[in-house]
């Protein structure tokens, strides 16, 4: 059993932030599957190989989905960002950069009222535990 | 524009992020609790419970033949604390003073963690909050009067958690003076009092200001429960020509879902 997900000393870090690791690391392996479906998606040619393997790729795009969910919920400012950004119309670079901007209340604003659309939230969440 | 109300604040952008940066970096040294069991959420301002999955059950019915139950929540507590910041510090900033007078803002910061520690460790009877010492079933032991004891102390706790088939790694709460001992002791040979203790626990020590004497705890996971509803947050109250009135709040409950997973140790 590996501990690749690991960057500092497990036994040092919160659970909550092992939590947090261990569902980066299992975004990083679901999008890591989709891409490799999507690879043998296009070169394969048999019908019903296909059609299992688009099943089971649908499959890595809900675990995607609910692992990002859960990374979201647990860390304020990703999901403030991420919702200036997912399921928007438009240049996807220009939505990051001023969700980016909005989120973090740096940067160029695009509008008077700056604080208006900030939670308020100071952010800390679990992450206490980094200052240990 | 939410419940906090901080778009009425006469308050800029950079004033802003002075406040919420101070107040973070005066909050994430105290909030002890939350180094040490798991966090859910944040859920928002308009979480008001944490569901128990229990059901009381109710005497009567609204017709005959038909049992009533009631669900069992946790409400959520909400914790605030009030400060001032003065108008002038605050255009002294804008203007690019360096040392910008915000004492009432730390010293607010500082009294909303140990309240949160206090309330996580040592209960909160109004708010039907437990706290972690008073949950474990396990007799307290004391930690000694001497740094020299505490070895002794907390392998005893340990050994106690693995008795109970509590695994670890294992943390402990340190109550200021003890942490103060701690960390300005060291042992035959020269080894820091800290790093044997570490050792013992296979776990972090943190400087938990509130707490009386020690928590030692398991760090496993699912047994200590903190439901944060809405995360520290400053709003605004109100403002004259000189002071702006706000407040640093937080919404939250907490559960000692396996009890016995810690043991207290007594100053």
């Amino acid at each position: 059993m590996g501990f690749d997900q690991y960057h500092e000393p497990p036994h040092e870090l919160p659970a909550n932030t092992r939590t947090f690791a261990r569902l980066c690391a299992s975004l990083t392996e679901e999008a890591e599957a989709i891409g490799w479906y999507e690879q043998r998606l296009a070169v394969e040619g048999d019908p019903e190989a296909l059609a299992i393997m688009r099943d089971a790729q649908g499959e890595e795009f809900k675990h995607f989905s609910m692992d990002l969910e859960f990374l979201l919920r647990r860390t304020p400012l990703w999901r403030e960002i991420a919702r200036g950004i997912l399921f928007q119309p438009g240049d996807i670079v220009e939505r990051g950069e001023a969700s980016e901007a909005r989120a973090t209340g740096g940067g160029e604003r695009d509008d008077a009222s700056a604080s208006d659309d900030r939670s308020g939230s100071l952010g800390i969440g679990g992450d206490a535990g980094s200052a240990r | 524009m939410n419940h906090l109300l901080r778009p009425l604040a006469p308050i800029s952008d950079s004033a802003w992020e002075l406040l919420d940066g101070e107040a973070r970096q005066r909050l994430t040294p105290a909030l002890a609790a939350r180094r040490l069991v798991d966090l859910s959420g944040p859920h928002g301002w308009q979480h008001s419970a944490t569901n128990l999955g229990r059901t009381q059950a109710l005497s009567s019915a609204p017709e005959q033949g038909v049992a009533g139950a009631r669900r069992r929540v946790l409400a959520l507590a909400e914790l605030r604390a009030d400060f001032t910041v003065s108008v002038a510090e605050l255009r002294d900033h804008d203007r690019g003073a360096p040392d910008v007078d915000l004492d009432a803002l730390d010293q607010a910061a500082h009294r909303i963690a140990v309240a949160e520690n206090v309330a996580v460790f040592h209960g909160w009877a109004e708010a039907e909050i437990t706290g972690i010492a008073d949950a474990s079933p396990h007799a307290s032991k004391p930690l000694g009067e001497h740094p020299e004891s505490y070895p002794r102390a907390v392998a005893g706790a340990v050994e106690l958690l693995l008795c109970s088939g509590v695994g670890g790694p294992y943390g402990m709460a340190l109550g200021r003076d003890q942490y103060r001992r701690v960390v300005e002791t060291d042992e035959h040979g020269g080894h820091l009092l800290l790093d044997h203790l570490r050792k013992i626990l296979d776990g972090p020590i943190v400087w938990a200001p509130g707490v009386h004497g020690a928590v030692v705890l398991s760090l496993r996971g699912g047994d200590f429960i903190y439901d944060c509803g809405q995360d520290l947050s400053i709003g605004y109250r109100h403002h004259d020509a000189d002071t702006v009135h706000l407040y640093i709040e937080e919404s939250f409950s907490f559960l000692a879902a396996t009890p016995d997973a810690a043991v207290a140790l007594t100053a």
